[in-house]
């Protein structure tokens, strides 16, 4: 070796294998200091200070009003179908994806579900069942035409999804002409307002679904497989995983979800609500991303998006209580996607070193 | 000394572009093998064909003695070859530990390995182990990847490979980033993993670099093997001659 000597052997003494395990051991045993650190630094953190502030702020302009057991309720109610729907677009968005028909896929399962029970008739169990399977499949089937037209036909996911928003609502138009079905059978609407320990059994359905793909995220395989495909697609594909295939599985997941939350729906309002999801996927994008997911895959987390969520649905209900014209909120949920997204960029370029 | 990979007369083309003229090369078991060549000389087409990336379009290779169609990267990886590109292939959101063992998760034991959960504690520590003792400065587990320095990146794309390859191990560049003392490193690593019966190859432009690593060194040019060298018996002239063609080589050198 052409190394100089003492290079060499320095580096190469063996280190007394104890002291090398005690090091080592060390390295890996992190202090409590770094982990409140660490866990101060990241966007659920904030983002439950910016939900807190939000809370207290309309508490302040109208405390017994905003405050009261039905308002708060109000509140999980109108989150939960968000909700479920932006657990699985963390998952499409972590993976470096994105998904704009959610809204528009859920109207269109919200309408075949109803279909169907309808068809099938009566008030029971059996109905409902069928009613919550065909709502899964079709919004699963218009998830996995997404994921086709994305991994397969290489259409990038903004104008795929962009595609079905308009496509997915319009079918869903023409199989109702437009009209409102108000047939549900009886057992759905008892389900959908039924409460168990103060909260909505779909509020119950929605933190279901949070935990158990929440810790499927982060504590499995199949979830470490989601940020590597959205963090280095490269790499992904090099080390061995079925990139296409699983973002198939990721866009039929968000479909499904959208048709989770189509059906739960029915259950809400005891009929079908064709003209009232226009500006869900804002929500459920804008819940994402305040959550602290990235906008470029690979980074993210679950209970940042329940944190997310919750902003601009309590920012929405606060403000009809505050009085202030509806059409506020639209602009205040717009705004807030922006600045969320701005928050992302920023933190983005600090973190790199490149 | 035992020939773990050969390939013979590989030809790859690019619409009109011949990349890969009937290329030949041959890398043997604990030896450093360096694989040198101007730019365009058809480098890292032939290391993506004998690594599985992309598929020749004719000419055979062979492990150990066997003629063998590698596919894809992965059925190359269980075949253990292994190869560290020249992007690194790192995920950059990730962890060094999860990257080392990207593909290759562990899971914990009993029914929590069913359902695919990961054990997140035993990775860290395996590869914090390999960090140690291959001798780098990657300490953090919890840091992801993009916060760590170009000699970092690195060191975490090496050891990856280092742990997991047992017959090839293919370097595309591997101190074309780095530092004078990271350089060290990575060529101490190098013999490192040939002492241990890997055959190592190793890409570089940098021939003293190469001169000191290396124990066997072929010079591609335009797309096919024209010599062959033992290190401790050639030198840069004769080594820049023969990649740029100065130097008149009608047959193949034989060492």
């Amino acid at each position: 070796m052409n190394v100089p000597g003492g290079t060499t052997s320095a580096a190469d003494r063996p280190e007394p294998a104890s002291s090398a395990a005690q090091a080592t051991s060390d390295l890996l045993t992190e202090d409590w200091r770094r982990t409140l650190t660490r866990t101060l630094n990241v966007s659920p953190t904030y983002m439950f200070g910016v939900l807190l502030s939000v809370f207290i702020a309309f508490t302040i302009i109208n405390p017994s009003a905003f405050t009261s057991t039905g308002n708060l309720q109000n509140i999980t109610e109108t989150a939960a179908p968000y909700l479920v729907m932006a657990v699985a677009v963390t998952y499409l968005m972590i993976a470096g994806g994105l998904d704009l028909s959610v809204g528009s896929v859920l109207v269109f399962a919200n309408v075949i579900a109803a279909k169907v029970m309808g068809a099938i008739g009566g008030n029971g169990t059996f109905p409902v069942l069928v009613g919550l399977l065909a709502g899964l499949g079709v919004g699963a089937g218009w998830g996995l035409f997404n994921g086709f037209c994305v991994t397969k036909l290489r259409v990038p996911a903004l104008i795929t999804t962009l595609g079905t928003l308009g496509a997915v609502l319009g079918a869903a138009d023409l199989l109702t002409a437009g009209n409102d079905i108000r047939s549900v059978p009886l057992s759905l609407i008892n389900f959908g307002t039924g409460t168990f320990l103060g909260l909505n059994y779909i509020v119950w359905i929605a933190i279901g679904v949070t935990l158990v793909f929440g810790l499927m995220l982060h504590l499995t395989q199949f979830g470490r497989h989601t940020y590597i495909v959205g963090s280095n697609i490269e790499a992904a594909r090099r080390a061995g995983v079925n990139v296409d295939r699983h973002l198939f599985k990721l866009y039929a997941l968000s479909g499904a979800a959208a048709g989770l939350a189509g059906f739960l729906a029915l259950g809400q309002f005891a009929s079908t609500t064709i003209s009232g999801h226009s500006t869900d996927v804002i929500i459920v994008i804008t819940g994402v991303v305040l959550g602290g997911t990235s906008l470029f895959g690979g980074y993210g987390w679950m209970i940042g998006t329940v944190i997310g969520i919750l902003i601009p649905t309590t920012l929405n209900i606060g403000l009809v209580i505050a009085n202030v014209q509806p059409f506020w909120q639209q602009v205040a949920t717009g705004l807030i996607l922006i600045a969320a997204v701005y928050l992302d960029q920023l933190k983005r370029r600090s973190r790199e070193r490149t | 000394m035992t020939v773990v990979l050969e390939a013979r007369d590989v030809v790859k083309r690019y619409g009109h572009v011949t990349a890969l003229n009937g290329a030949c090369f041959q890398a043997h078991e604990g030896e450093v093998t360096a694989l040198i060549g101007d730019n365009g000389a058809g480098k890292s087409t032939f290391v993506k064909v004998l690594s599985g990336v992309i598929a020749a379009d004719s000419g055979e290779i062979a492990l150990s003695g066997a003629k063998t169609d590698l596919g894809s990267p992965q059925h190359a990886k269980r075949l253990g070859i292994e190869t560290v590109f020249q992007d690194l292939a790192l995920a950059p959101d990730l962890g060094p530990a999860d990257n080392v063992f990207v593909g290759r998760e562990l899971f914990k034991p009993g029914w929590r390995g069913r359902l695919r959960i990961l054990d997140k504690a035993e990775m860290r520590r395996r590869a914090l182990d390999a960090f140690v003792s291959m001798g780098t400065d990657v300490k953090d587990m919890h840091a992801p990847v993009a916060a760590l320095s170009g000699g970092q990146k690195q060191s975490v794309a090496i050891c990856r490979s280092v742990m997991w390859a047992n017959k090839v191990l293919f370097l595309d560049e591997p101190t074309a980033a780095l530092g004078v003392r990271q350089t060290r490193n990575v060529l101490r690593l190098v013999k490192h993993v040939a002492e241990r019966g890997v055959a190592v190859i190793l890409i570089s432009h940098n021939m003293t670099e190469v001169l000191e690593a290396a124990d066997r060194i072929e010079v591609l040019r335009l797309g096919q093997r024209v010599a062959q060298y033992k290190a401790d018996q050639t030198n840069v002239e004769e080594l820049v001659g023969a990649m740029t063609g100065a130097l008149d080589l009608h047959e193949e050198t034989q060492p």
